[in-house]
């Protein structure tokens, strides 16, 4: 079978996150970066899917140059092919993304054949906006699930599973399907310095992103206050009692 | 906070290792009120000691580190905060293979147990290792892994247990306050603005790892390092390391050749490389701990960097290609412009210290050096002058400087490094008035410090025929070595030579104290009469050598300082460091106003006496005298003295007046065979057959003038620094004696004649033995070089009374084979002993 995996570089998480004087984009200067969680679930889950059912798996990325760190780290776990749909690192509105993806993603197919399942991440680490899975599955107007947390694959139906508060949906699905999946899918493997090398030799296929601006539209991006937290200690032995009687009572435990 | 300090005796700035290990170490020596705050949180602040993969080798070719890297492994073990796992660094060439008998000689020096293994030997320590990459291994069985972060911890807890030290954590220091000094020039610490309050604090420290010249830089003071990235990536779990249930069971590889590292951590191993770009970081570009996914100093990996890296681990270790990165980062650690460690009260602010520039490998034993300086006024742990931080000039200071030498040598961490390497960077920062003449010359320059000397002249390649000299057969003897040298040489013993020596470091004295404060830095005499001079010691209180120079009597209230570039910053510090505070001394350095020429060999009177009319005799121009005279109608001192064992002098004149009298003696010399002639002969083949000391070679704060021979009859009334140990020195009697010693044969295994480079090499005794003194100094070569009028190479050690004895057989171990050699001198001369030659 033949999985299309979409990703998107993203700064790491665990650091402060800081904006430009100008409000428009975020300060890379520190930051490292990486694909969204849910996508890491995403590739990790292609690769087994291949694994266990033969073909081959591609990762396409829209975003900056810079994005191939992320294509390749993907080649790395064991994608086969990486496509790198350069936009300049502007930062595209969901629809815009979505239009060119499916673009992108029609070309694809055109020339080697169709995809039977296309993974998304359940929404970006960054801007988060749930939107481009959804609008690329209406594009190429395909059975689309979110939030899924398994995945299986029985002759020409993917049987795709998320978690409700009441328990457990399962989807059943024709080939080709799309699929938003969720961090819990799998335990993401990291690579091997093997698998690194390997990857070095994958060809990026570079496909233009073309597609004219949707309706969203930035204003600014905003920081978040910290909300600091101060911890008191309030002693090591037992001369601390009266001052943790002292806190229960203005806490009402007591 | 209402209950932070508003005041403190000393404050230390970070809690890495360094910090944390400092104020333990000032504990132990008695001090209170000491208050450590750190800008992260605790116990893993963000710094460097928190990625260090924390593994000490502990032989080095250098003393001051491989005495100090073994001290830390003690106080860790003392802590019982080490595990010996034993360590291989293996070979994958034969330059390597040489290197490890290099090794092996510096393992020997320092008495440290070490063997060399063949590749199937390695694979019996290491069975997952690919022997048929390598040629062979050095192993270490004492090298160990330690627990940094709670050797920190540990140490801090004892300041707090034994000194009431307080602990800031989360505390940043904003600003650095001064107050003017009576020194010009330098100011005084006087308190520490931090995010929570202001400390005023009559000692600052500054252990700040990576962000140490950042924190200087608020009073206006350096402590030139650079952060620069090491890579580290953590990859497992594999099978054979889990199975040891250790957190290290195998040594340590260092895969030498490939500049990387393979060491176990627990079910992982740690790949570490020194062998990717250098990449380098202003302190401004490193993130905050909020700004930083992992810590500060742990920043974003970048895999294109470490991919060659990788491809040679597989090569040597199969199985990581199979295993995980779990963990990579872009580890940041300290690199100074000159490789060494940054110690020592900072020259620009008095009472402000560095303790910076320290790996987790050598921080305890660096922390105790610095803690003893602040008590004692200079360390007695060990030696410390190539660390202190006082030995850099301005120059050296420029993040420009700082950041092309880290550039330079961060791929030499694992290299091989001659003792005369060379820098190929910031060159020529520091040039003489002669240097278009010296560059006509075809002079081939060593870099010292920021000055550039001719080391020999390519003009003078006809001497090389005419003493029918040629090139060492091994290349590495070979390396940074011109046989042109030794024609220089006996051209200066049959005709004469002269000199540049512009790098002189020049400072003059003055007021109406001058005299009285020269007395007390010096141990010799120094109030004698105008246009007398003075060779000598200046002494550490605790009676070894910090200064070895000489002073001048230039006129009634002006003593004129001469000292070698090396020793420049040092020694410059040093005259601050105690000068009266009453303001009857000046201090000015006259160095870039002033030139030196030495001009030396049985010609030099009459080449001389060609343009000056001055009596050039021993009554008009006494040994030791100055006379202001005109030579060819330039103004100038004569200095009557040698460094180099033939009579003549050293030519002071005003700077611009320098390419004159260079034109003036070379035409005056033109037919009495005068040649210009390098640093090869002044600083080792002259001073060598005379046993002339050199500081920081054979005269270091370890041993006193007794020992080194340069102790006179006498002791002088006036009070000095050091008096009281150098009088109990005296009383004691010497137990070494400084000797020179003849190489009696060349021949190595292999019938190829091998030459010594003066790198610390071990002197043994016929049974092969180290030899020790009572303080558990070992006897090395501490210069070594030709002796070409005496047809011997030759060597100068210190040894026991018992061996120090002229005709004693011993032997020099010298890339892990050994050389007989002779005692031929005692504190003397082993060309014209009686000094028949200096008087002319």
């Amino acid at each position: 079978m033949r999985i299309l995996t979409l990703i998107k570089r993203v700064p790491a998480p665990g650091a402060r996150i800081n904006v430009t004087d100008d409000e428009q984009s975020v300060n890379t200067a520190n930051l490292g970066f990486t694909m969204s969680p849910h996508e890491e679930c995403a590739v990790e889950g292609a690769v087994q899917l291949i694994e266990q059912h033969g073909g081959e798996s591609t990762v396409l990325t829209l975003g900056p140059a810079e994005a191939e760190e992320q294509l390749r780290y993907a080649a790395s776990i064991g994608i086969n092919n990486a496509v790198l749909m350069d936009n300049g690192g502007e930062d595209w509105d969901p629809q815009r993304t979505a239009k060119a993806i499916g673009d992108a993603i029609e070309q694809l197919e055109a020339e080697d054949g169709p995809f039977d399942l296309i993974l998304f991440g359940n929404e970006s680490a960054d801007s988060g906006g749930f939107q481009v899975g959804v609008r690329v599955a209406h594009r190429l107007d395909r059975p689309m699930v979110n939030g899924i947390k398994g995945i299986d694959v029985e002759g020409d139906v993917i049987v795709a599973r998320r978690e409700v508060d009441a328990g457990v949906e399962v989807y059943k699905m024709p080939k080709p399907a799309i699929l938003g999946v969720k961090e819990g899918l799998n335990l993401p493997r990291y690579p091997t310095m093997k698998g690194r090398l390997a990857s070095k030799k994958v060809e990026i296929n570079a496909v233009p992103p073309v597609a004219d601006a949707g309706g969203q539209v930035k204003v600014r991006l905003l920081r978040p206050v910290e909300t600091v937290s101060n911890t008191v200690v309030l002693g090591t032995d037992e001369s601390a009692a009266p001052a943790v009687v002292d806190l229960f009572e203005e806490l009402g435990v007591l | 906070m209402s209950d932070f300090p508003t005041n403190a005796k000393v404050v230390v700035i970070g809690a890495g290792i360094v910090g944390n290990c400092l104020v333990g170490h000032l504990a132990r020596l008695g001090w209170t009120d000491l208050v450590l705050v750190e800008k992260g949180p605790l116990p893993n602040p963000g710094g460097s000691t928190g990625h260090a993969s924390n593994f000490i080798f502990p032989v080095d070719h250098n003393k001051e580190m491989a005495l100090l890297g073994e001290q830390s492994a003690n106080q860790y073990r003392d802590m019982e905060l080490s595990v010996d796992s034993g360590g291989i660094e293996v070979a994958r060439t034969q330059e390597r293979m040489d290197e490890l008998n290099r090794r092996m000689t510096s393992a020997k020096a320092w008495g440290i147990e070490a063997h060399l293994l063949t590749p199937a030997e390695v694979k019996e320590l290491v069975p997952f290792i690919n022997e048929d990459v390598i040629m062979g291994g050095f192993y270490c069985p004492t090298v160990s892994v330690v627990d940094s972060l709670e050797t920190g911890t540990t140490m801090r807890k004892e300041a707090i247990e034994k000194a009431g030290c307080q602990v800031f954590a989360n505390t940043e220091v904003l600003d650095l306050i001064t107050e003017p000094s009576h020194v010009p020039g330098q100011t005084k610490i006087k308190a520490v603005v931090t995010d929570k309050g202001t400390i005023e604090a009559d000692y600052v420290v500054i252990a700040c790892g990576v962000w140490s010249n950042r924190v200087a830089n608020m009073a206006d003071a350096y402590i030139p390092l650079a952060p620069a990235v090491h890579q580290m990536a953590d990859v497992g779990p594999m099978d054979i390391l889990a199975e040891t249930n250790n957190e290290i069971g195998y040594p340590i590889v260092r895969d030498m050749d490939t500049f990387c590292y393979e060491r176990q951590s627990a079910g992982s191993m740690e790949v570490g490389s020194y062998g990717h770009r250098a990449i380098l970081h202003h302190p401004d570009e490193i993130p905050s701990n909020e700004e930083a996914a992992l810590s500060p100093t742990e920043m974003p990996f970048t895999p294109d960097d470490f991919d060659p890296q990788m491809e040679t681990a597989i090569e040597l270790m199969d199985m990581l290609g199979e295993a995980e990165i779990k963990y990579a980062i872009n580890g940041l650690l300290s690199l100074t412009p000159d490789t060494m460690p940054c110690l020592g009260e900072i020259p620009e602010v008095r009472n402000l210290w560095s303790a910076a520039a320290v790996w987790v490998k050598e921080g305890p034993g660096m922390a105790q050096v610095v803690a003893e300086w602040m008590t004692y006024g200079y360390p007695r742990v060990i030696d410390v002058h190539g660390a202190d931080i006082a030995r850099f000039y301005e120059e050296e200071k420029t993040d420009q400087f700082i950041f092309s030498r880290a550039d330079e040598h961060f791929i030499k961490t694992y290299g091989i490094v001659h003792p005369s390497e060379q820098w190929i960077c910031e060159r020529n920062l520091t040039v003489s008035p002669y240097f278009s003449r010296q560059e006509a010359l075809d002079a081939y320059f060593f870099t010292a410090r920021t000055w550039e000397r001719p080391q020999w002249y390519g003009s003078n390649a006809d001497l090389v025929e005419r003493y029918g000299l040629s090139e060492r057969a091994n290349e590495w003897d070979n390396r940074w070595w011109s046989p042109i040298t030794i024609g220089e040489h006996l051209n200066l013993r049959e005709n004469c030579g002269m000199v540049d020596l512009s790098a002189f470091q020049v400072y003059e004295l003055e007021g109406p104290g001058a005299v009285e404060f020269a007395e007390y830095l010096a141990v010799n005499k120094v109030d004698k009469p105008v246009g007398s001079s003075t060779y000598t010691p200046w002494l550490t209180p605790d009676g070894g050598f910090h200064s070895d120079l000489t002073m001048m009597r230039v006129a009634e209230d002006k003593i004129r300082i001469v000292t070698g570039v090396f020793d420049g910053g040092r020694d410059s510090f040093w005259v601050k460091k105690y000068l009266p505070e009453d303001g009857s001394v000046t201090f000015k350095d006259i160095t870039m106003e002033t030139t030196t020429l030495g001009l030396w060999g049985p010609n030099a009177p009459a080449v001389l006496a060609k343009i000056c009319d001055h009596d050039l005799s021993q009554q008009g121009s006494p040994y030791g005298s100055l006379r202001n005279v005109e030579v060819a109608g330039i103004p100038c001192t004569l200095f009557r003295i040698s460094y180099v064992g033939d009579t003549g002098w050293e030519i002071y004149t005003a700077w611009d007046n320098g390419p004159a009298l260079w034109d003036a003696l070379m035409e005056a010399g033109a037919d009495q065979g005068l040649r210009p002639t390098g640093g090869g002969v002044y600083g080792t083949s002259g001073r060598l057959e005379k046993g002339y000391r050199l500081m920081g070679a054979e005269l270091e704060s370890e041993y006193n003038p007794l020992e080194a021979g340069l102790a006179r009859p006498k002791v002088k009334a006036a009070d000095f620094i050091g008096k009281e140990a150098y009088l109990a020195a005296r009383e004691a009697g010497n137990e070494v004696s400084m000797c020179t010693l003849t190489v009696e044969s060349h021949a190595d295994s292999n019938g190829v004649d091998r030459y010594m480079q003066g790198g610390n090499e071990p002197i043994l005794d016929l049974d092969g033995n180290r030899i020790t003194d009572s303080h558990g100094r070992v006897s090395r070569v501490t210069t070594a070089g030709p002796g070409p009028s005496v047809g011997k190479f030759l060597l100068m050690a210190y040894l026991p009374n018992d061996k120090a004895v002229v005709g004693t057989d011993l032997q020099v171990m010298y890339m892990n084979e050994l050389f007989p050699v002779k005692v031929a001198a005692i504190e003397g001369s082993v060309f014209d002993p009686e000094d028949t030659r200096l008087k002319g």
